[in-house]
């Protein structure tokens, strides 16, 4: 499902609207990571959500910070369906 | 049945709160303030006899014939230009009056051609009417005398006719082309005797700035303006009300019938949508219905490569469910979906994500509002609560200054344009942020205050600089805010529009508009009176569509533009439907009434009427399906009036997504483009052959009502049912009201809604429930539907499409005032005179580096594929930018896309793609290829002979 290059840069996306949200001069972090897990959650197919569990254990290249953060986040909250 | 008749009283509605008492013919009556003495005669029921008068437009006081007496006032005045005043007695029938009016009847039949009986207009001629009416009897000038100036009968209209001969100048026509459609095209040429009514300067209405939208036709009393349908067929003897299938405005129309033949479509003033005007697509561009491509049997096929052979519908719907299920029990339940339509109504909308979810037992079902407006629905959602506009169209009557963003409104939404032009015409200001001069920046008697002609991709940039003025120079509505809004998300959003980043200065270097020209247009929406924005799908189909349509919000909030009439947040919708079929369930993470999957009580709410067990996890929208196709866990589709290969961005994409299944089925009226790689082909009905009820852009619900049998033998929602009951889930319905009725029993913000309330009141807004059960014309009036309203903040993240040494221009799509979409009805319409193929809109400086004239072919190539089309030489657009249509299939604009999305609901980036262009000698090679693909795949196999 989808090509993990895909993949990667629609995570990255999502990632790079919630690392911007908060206060300007202190942005929370976790905050982020929790929005970016949930958006992910909401909207992706379990075998999108899956797909990116795989490349997040494959070393999960090109993956933002808190992009990984939120993946890992969310492999840890669903299980794989 | 019967004509549905509507009472024309001669002038339009005071809209004063005061009331006048007065006395007319010795009957008491009371009218508002402002009305004219003829409107409240026909208010209390008497005609006063009238040629140049009528409801749509402003009297003029021409005719002479709707003179009235006055006690204690010398002379006959015109009751279309008198004004009630309190005390007033008025007699409008004495032997003066009767005198007079017979006098000034004589002098019109003088020079009128008396060719009543073979005149189209015979039985619907207002001067037959008042010959009548006056009881005249006798000219005692004869009938062979002068006739006025004849230039002879313009034909050059496709849908109406020009007869000088039979005009009796009474100007209707005139001013309805200025005051209701706001395009000044008409005028009286000449004087006295000799006057004519001229289109521009005397061309020919084709030649004309005529934008065929009809209003002349509807006003004129006699035969001059006719349609041409009229002339062929005869007057109608019938009508039904019914609902225009094209743009989200939602005009209501008489559909009006001899037997099962249509006739004409005719605005209904009662529609409250336009108001009892009407575009060229809406009232004429109707004839696709009867189109000899339309296909009316159902098909089947093993391969694309085969050609197509008719079967009976038991025998399509059998194989398109047996494919179904084998491909299911091969590759899994989740590797079949659906794609509902925008064009179709509400109930076959719900009917389909149903089979979809319950019936196919995943939620891999969307539609294309995916392509188009999902950004409204995340991005309002999130700041307001609710996936809507927030106003009704009479909203725009209040507003002092507009803002439209990325929306064409002239083209796209002529019908909400000319409402909105009036306003401008009557003071209000104009704001309008598009990289192109669009019409409405400067036309007849309106001009855009400020024009912002952005760079593409840099909306963000630009509405938080605006945001930036309105902070940093104090303009916050801080009352508002505190009282309406988050306050912490407030500050959070304040601290950031207010950095040097987002200054107009520092905005000016990416977006290209001058910061002066930013900050004006920021004080004028911050301070300038009730401010409203509009938008379209120049907001929504980029990488930060959501974002954008976030920063519209915050700022309508920052400057409490929101909450009342004449302000708010207004996306325009492409397509009839697009409001509806988002809210009947159609994304695949949430059900009817923008409720998540995922959530339990929602879903057991669904599960219990329904009696299956629903999928709790969100499916694959139409861009994640088209990739699991290419990667092969997708493998069949079903496809209700769309055609995704035309309107969807990347066709070499597309069209591999599609060649990787193995069951297309596509329901529609043509052989589509998309209908190229299908297995199965539905034939679908018109929205004259069906019942049921579409959602215009205002979350106005209206009826569609069938004027005629389907020609295919089903309405697309029957044949839904019958797809549903071949896979083994029977769902009965005896008529759609009983869907509505489950939409309303299942939906929070429909529980109001039922066919009989429609019929009694005519349309209602959602939500329309126990709190609010006559509808909702205007939201968040007293608090977001959220609670708060949530700023959010609005980071520009420039477009990964970016313009470089092979890529340097920048191309951006739209659409045209008389093609609709791809163009798959309007193509087969005799619209197609204005516009027969795709252009490229290009600035002369760029046209000149690259040796390009006007009409000349050219290449236009992006990453993602390339097409050829002829130019058109514009300073419309900007340096740098290139525009065109989508309509036309040869052309495919598509191809040349990307498969850049907004971050947050994959809507395509339409609006921004990195091109170059080259003169060339034709259409391109692929253009060829394709061209003959479709033609060897539309083939159909002659019928074997009967026994």
């Amino acid at each position: 499902m989808s090509s993990p290059e895909k993949l990667v840069y629609m995570a990255n996306q999502i990632g790079k609207f919630f690392v911007t949200q908060g206060r300007a001069t202190d942005r929370d972090q976790s905050k982020a990571v929790a929005a970016i897990a949930e958006h992910i959650r909401k909207f992706w197919e379990p075998r999108m959500r899956n797909a990116i569990f795989a490349h997040l254990e494959a070393g999960g290249v090109g993956l933002d910070p808190a992009v990984r953060a939120a993946i890992e986040r969310l492999k840890a909250e669903v299980a794989p369906a | 049945m019967s004509l549905v008749t509507e009472i024309d009283y001669g002038t339009p509605k005071a809209k004063a709160d005061k009331t006048v008492a007065l006395t007319i013919d010795g009957r008491a009556v009371v009218v508002p303030e402002g009305t004219s003495i003829m409107r409240a005669a026909m208010e209390m029921g008497t005609q006063i006899p009238k040629l140049c008068a009528t409801d749509m437009v402003d009297a003029f006081g021409s005719c002479r014939l709707c003179l009235v007496e006055i006690e204690g006032r010398a002379g006959t005045p015109a009751s279309c230009t008198t004004p009630v005043a309190p005390g007033m007695v008025v007699r409008t029938q004495t032997d003066r009056l009767k005198t007079i009016r017979k006098g000034v009847m004589e002098l019109y039949i003088s020079d009128h051609p008396l060719d009543c009986l073979t005149c189209s207009a015979n039985g619907d001629c207002e001067l037959q009417d008042m010959a009548g009416a006056v009881g005249l009897r006798d000219v005692r000038y004869g009938y062979d005398g002068e006739k006025r100036a004849n230039p002879g009968k313009d034909e050059s209209n496709p849908y109406f006719t020009y007869d000088p001969s039979k005009c009796i100048v009474c100007s209707r026509c005139v001013r309805a082309c200025e005051e209701v459609q706001g395009t000044f095209a008409l005028t009286i040429a000449g004087r006295g005797f000799g006057s004519v009514v001229s289109p521009g300067m005397q061309e020919s209405f084709l030649g004309s700035e005529c934008v065929s939208c009809g209003a002349c036709v509807q006003a004129c009393p006699t035969a001059t303006l006719n349609e041409k349908s009229v002339i062929e067929i005869g007057t109608p003897e019938h009508s039904v009300v019914t609902t225009c299938a094209y743009c989200g405005v939602g005009c209501s129309f008489k559909a009006e019938m001899r037997g099962d033949e249509l006739v004409r479509m005719v605005p209904y003033k009662d529609g409250k949508a336009n108001r009892g005007h009407s575009c060229v697509k809406g009232r004429f561009a109707w004839g696709y219905a009867t189109h000899k491509e339309r296909v009316l049997k159902p098909m089947i096929r093993t391969k694309v490569s085969d050609p197509w052979r008719e079967v009976s519908w038991d025998e399509a719907l059998a194989h398109a469910a047996s494919e179904f299920k084998r491909i299911q029990a091969t590759y899994g339940k989740g590797s079949v979906g659906g794609i509902t339509s925008s064009r179709c109504t509400n109930e076959e909308t719900f009917l389909v994500q149903k089979l979809i979810r319950a019936g196919f037992g995943n939620n891999n079902v969307d539609t294309c509002a995916r392509v188009c407006h999902s950004p409204t629905g995340y991005g309002l959602a999130t700041t307001f609560g609710t996936s809507a506009g927030t106003q009704d169209f009479d909203s725009v009557e209040h507003s002092d200054v507009v803002m439209i963003i990325g929306a064409n409104p002239t083209d796209g939404h002529p019908v909400f344009a000319s409402r909105l032009k009036k306003r401008l015409r009557q003071g209000a200001k104009l704001i309008v942020v598009d990289p192109r001069r669009t019409d409405i920046v400067r036309s007849a008697h309106v001009e855009a205050a400020h024009h912002l002609p952005l760079q593409p991709g840099t909306n963000v940039a630009v509405l938080t600089a605006l945001a930036h003025v309105v902070v940093t120079e104090g303009l916050v509505d801080e009352t508002f805010v505190r009282e309406r809004c988050e306050w912490d998300a407030f500050q959070d959003w304040a601290e950031f529009v207010s950095l040097p980043q987002n200054s107009p200065e520092a905005v000016a270097l990416v977006s290209g508009v001058p910061a002066q020209t930013i900050r004006d247009a920021a004080r004028l929406y911050a301070v300038g009176g009730n401010g409203a924005i509009y938008y379209g799908l120049g907001v929504t189909e980029h990488s930060q569509g959501s974002t954008t349509v976030m920063a519209i919000a915050n700022l309508a909030m920052a400057t409490g533009n929101i909450g009342r009439p004449g302000v708010g947040v207004n996306p325009l919708r492409g397509q009839n439907n697009v409001q509806g079929a988002c809210d009947m369930g159609s994304f695949p993470h949430e059900l009817s009434g923008y409720r998540h999957i995922s959530g339990d009580a929602t879903r057991e709410l669904f599960e219990s009427l329904w009696n299956v067990t629903l999928e709790k996890e969100p499916g694959l929208r139409i861009p994640n399906m088209l990739d699991a196709a290419v990667e092969g866990s997708f493998k069949g589709i079903y496809i209700q009036g769309e055609d995704i290969l035309q309107s969807d961005p990347d066709t070499h994409h597309v069209a591999a997504g599609l060649a990787a299944m193995e069951c297309v089925v596509v329901q529609d009226l043509f052989l589509n483009e998309t209908a190229n790689y299908a297995h199965v082909f539905l034939p679908g009905s018109t929205f004259l052959e069906k019942d049921g009820t579409f959602t215009n852009a205002e979350r106005r619900i209206q009826r569609v009502r069938k004027v005629m049998e389907p020609k295919n033998g089903y309405a697309d929602w029957q044949i839904t049912v019958l797809l549903a009951k071949a896979l083994g889930f029977d769902m009965h319905y005896d008529h759609p009201s009983q869907i509505m009725d489950e939409i309303a029993q299942l939906t929070p913000t429909f529980t109001g809604v039922s066919y009989a309330k429609l019929d009694e009141l005519g349309s209602v807004q959602w939500p329309c429930n126990d709190k609010m059960p006559f509808g909702t014309p205007v939201m968040h009036m007293d608090g977001f539907v959220r609670g708060k309203g949530k700023f959010v903040v609005t980071e520009y993240i420039a477009t990964d499409e970016r313009t470089g040494p092979r890529f340097p221009l920048l191309l951006t799509t739209g659409r045209i005032l008389s093609q609709y979409n791809v163009g798959a009805q309007t193509r087969r319409t005799e619209n197609s005179v204005w516009h027969a193929e795709d252009r490229l809109e290009i600035h002369p400086h760029d046209a000149e580096q690259r040796g390009v004239r006007d009409g000349d072919w050219v290449k236009l190539q992006s990453r993602a594929g390339e097409t050829s089309l002829r130019a058109l030489i514009t300073d419309r657009v900007a340096p740098g930018v290139v525009y065109t249509t989508f309509h036309h299939p040869d052309t495919q604009a598509n191809v040349i896309t990307t498969d850049f999305t907004d971050w947050a609901t994959n809507c395509p980036e339409y609006k921004v793609t990195a091109v170059q262009i080259a003169v060339s000698n034709g259409p391109s090679r692929w253009q060829e290829d394709y061209n003959e693909f479709a033609r060897q795949s539309r083939r159909i196999a002659p019928a074997e002979a009967a026994e």
